[in-house]
């Protein structure tokens, strides 16, 4: 998103993006009648003022993570995955029934319901992937078009496969359960469970795999300049559907965190869950990179678990948050505008 | 059930379930024609069905019979002042169309259920008191059995096949619509033939922003007569596959527009007809997603894109 900038724009503009948001915010909670300095109170206690809503806040933002990281990873190779959402949704019914379908030990049942999840979202992601390597068709359109199949798909899954026609599965076992006793002894039985410390490896993964080995510079050069990688005697195929195949795992991930973690079964979806499409705002705002993403998604995390928490305190209806992160997300994609008047300060000032 | 009460029913709900997808998936053809891909049809439409919703029971009382007409005007004016969002980002602020169509989904939804929240107390509104209602097309309905299959119907579904003809008029036989197409194929060609390439985009945005508002007003009048979080879904996207199923013309997009109305209705008036009730209900919710799929891919012949679209045009540069 920021390439052609230097790199102090590259952090001041996100931060303006974020402030101007929150300006926004209250500029709307002013304007229907509400005390904006009350309701961002509400909103910081809601997500970070008492242990119990720390411990949520990490929950929320364990997908996060994985969502931002799996937008971001194709954003670098010249792909734009708006189907995070439905990946994450099938490695969401993946993960739970491979947790369901077997009777195993621990160390054995955990890692494989977690790696059906990577396993069904780079799946759906083959789809789009195969499709603009072989035929050049526009992976954003495929990837959107996904997430409704991706939809449908798991409700029937759910309804008629998975379950005995109930509108939720039943819980996973223990065997494949990430839930953590001892972050709810630590956080008063909020929902927090271990997947934080899998997303945060997710991270470290993201960065060895496209900053420090051969494959990811393929990758990241294959996003620059398609006809150079192709001279330079890299196969640009191969790569493109490479690059689908790990952002969807990391889609499927943050599902498998959904279903083995935060809510331990599947359930019918009447619409999506949001969270893959709050992933191109995470991956967007953490200039894609690995570092960046935390950080984005820990600030998305804070006002999405904040904003549930603000009717009750100040009386602001939870959506003030969506209208915040479109405003944030407006701002970082027009980049272009913001380092524009940047430029003409400092011109300015001298 | 005899054949002609089924495709009574048939033709009833597929024209009912169409129309908002004309209007909208029109308004996508009149954007990307200009060069500016728009994700954000969702939102418009979003957008429409709010303001068309809050009208409608704001003034029932004093504009009576009128106001299902009025409340379509206002969700066609407020749709078109929220498009300038897109198009201010996406072809001034040359941001990617994508993203800047993403935010508009967000904001819309998020904007629509704040105020619902804030002026309802409650996540839904209540029905509206004044939908538009079922009626008979004077002339045509007298037709021996056509007549009461096809003239029975929501005087919306028939406006929105008139707008998809006046659309293709518009766009393949003015001078207005060469310029548009121009400017979507090659604006550096336009430009240098003295089209203003921005002031054409913005139109054609704004037109999608009245259209998109348009289709989700009359969503909102027709068949969900509530606006809640849930009152648009995904209806904005199945509009976008049917501009790109209808190859970016107006009449095209009309007919994929109508096939994925009968569709979503198949989903669910479907379990009543013998031959689709062993048909698992997900396939026919996620056809016409799959169909966009499969057209994209070239299967259903190829589609070829505006030139130059998803690309904002820099004065100067080559």
């Amino acid at each position: 998103m920021f390439e052609g900038f230097s790199r102090f724009q590259k952090i001041l503009i996100p931060l303006i993006s974020v402030i101007l948001g929150l300006i926004v915010g209250a500029i709307i909670m002013l304007v229907s009648g509400f005390n904006p300095i009350q309701g961002y109170a509400a909103l910081l206690k809601g997500s970070l003022g008492e242990s119990f809503y720390i411990g949520e806040t990490v929950r929320q933002i364990t997908p996060y993570i994985f969502a931002g990281l799996a937008v971001a990873f194709a954003f670098r190779t010249g792909l734009f995955n708006i189907g995070v959402e439905g990946q994450l949704l099938v490695g969401w019914v993946a993960s739970v029934w491979v947790g369901l379908a077997f009777d195993l030990p621990k160390v054995i049942h955990l890692p494989m319901a977690i790696l059906a999840g990577a396993l069904a979202g780079a799946l759906w992601a083959f789809i789009p992937g195969i499709l603009k390597a072989r035929l050049r068709v526009h992976e954003v359109i495929v990837t959107i078009m996904m997430n409704y199949i991706a939809l449908h798909f798991c409700n029937y899954l759910i309804r008629y496969v998975i379950s005995d026609e109930q509108n939720t599965t039943d819980r996973v076992p223990e065997t494949a359960s990430l839930k953590s006793p001892f972050f709810e002894t630590l956080t008063e039985f909020s929902t927090m469970h271990y997947g934080i410390f899998l997303a945060l490896l997710g991270v470290i993964i993201y960065y060895i795999v496209l900053e420090r080995t051969t494959t990811g510079f393929e990758l990241r050069s294959v996003g620059f300049n398609q006809n150079a990688s192709e001279y330079a005697g890299m196969n640009v195929n191969r790569n493109i559907v490479l690059s689908m195949l790990i952002s969807g795992a990391f889609a499927g991930l943050g599902g498998a965190m959904e279903g083995l973690g935060t809510f331990g079964y599947g359930f019918i979806h009447g619409a999506f869950s949001g969270v893959g499409f709050d992933g191109i705002a995470v991956a967007l705002l953490g200039g894609n990179v690995a570092l960046g993403i935390v950080f984005a998604a820990a600030l998305f995390g804070i006002l999405k678990q904040g904003a549930l928490i603000m009717p009750l305190e100040s009386g602001v209806p939870t959506e003030l948050v969506e209208i915040v992160i479109a405003i944030i997300i407006f701002f970082v994609a027009s980049s272009y505008i913001i380092a524009y008047l940047l430029q003409r300060l400092k011109k300015g000032a001298k | 059930m005899s054949f002609l009460t089924a495709l009574d029913i048939l033709v009833q709900s597929m024209l009912l379930a169409s129309a908002p997808l004309i209007f909208t998936a029109l308004g996508g053809v009149f954007s990307e024609r200009s060069g500016v891909v728009n994700i954000g049809l969702e939102g418009l439409m979003v957008i429409g069905a709010f303001s068309a919703v809050v009208f409608n029971i704001t003034f029932a009382g004093s504009l009576g019979d009128a106001t299902p007409w009025i409340s379509l005007l206002v969700a066609m004016a407020v749709g078109g002042v929220f498009s300038l969002i897109h198009a201010v980002a996406s072809i001034s602020f040359r941001a990617d169309h994508v993203v800047s169509g993403v935010a508009i989904n967000f904001l819309a939804l998020g904007l629509g259920v704040y105020l619902v929240k804030d002026w309802y107390g409650a996540g839904q509104t209540p029905q509206i008191p004044e939908p538009i209602r079922y009626t008979n097309i004077p002339l045509l309905y007298d037709i021996p059995v056509i007549g009461p299959i096809f003239f029975d119907n929501y005087i919306t579904s028939y406006v929105a096949i008139f707008v998809a003809i006046i659309a293709w008029y518009i766009i393949f036989k003015t001078p207005f619509g060469l310029r548009l197409r121009s400017v979507g194929e090659h604006p550096l060609a336009a430009d240098t033939m003295g089209i203003n390439v921005y002031k054409m985009r913005y139109t054609a945005v704004v037109i999608s922003g009245v259209l998109g508002g348009l289709g989700g007003g009359v969503y909102a009048l027709t068949i969900s007569q509530i606006f809640s979080a849930g009152t648009i879904t995904g209806q904005g996207f199945i509009a976008l596959a049917a501009v790109i199923f209808g190859k970016w013309h107006p009449l095209g997009a009309m007919g994929a527009a109508m096939f994925f109305g009968l569709a979503q209705s198949l989903a669910i008036i479907g379990s009543s007809f013998p031959l689709l009730a062993d048909v698992p209900n997900w396939v026919l919710l996620a056809a016409p997603y799959a169909l966009t799929i499969l057209a994209l891919a070239g299967f259903i012949g190829r589609a070829d894109a505006p030139k130059a679209i998803g690309t904002p045009y820099i004065k100067g540069k080559r």
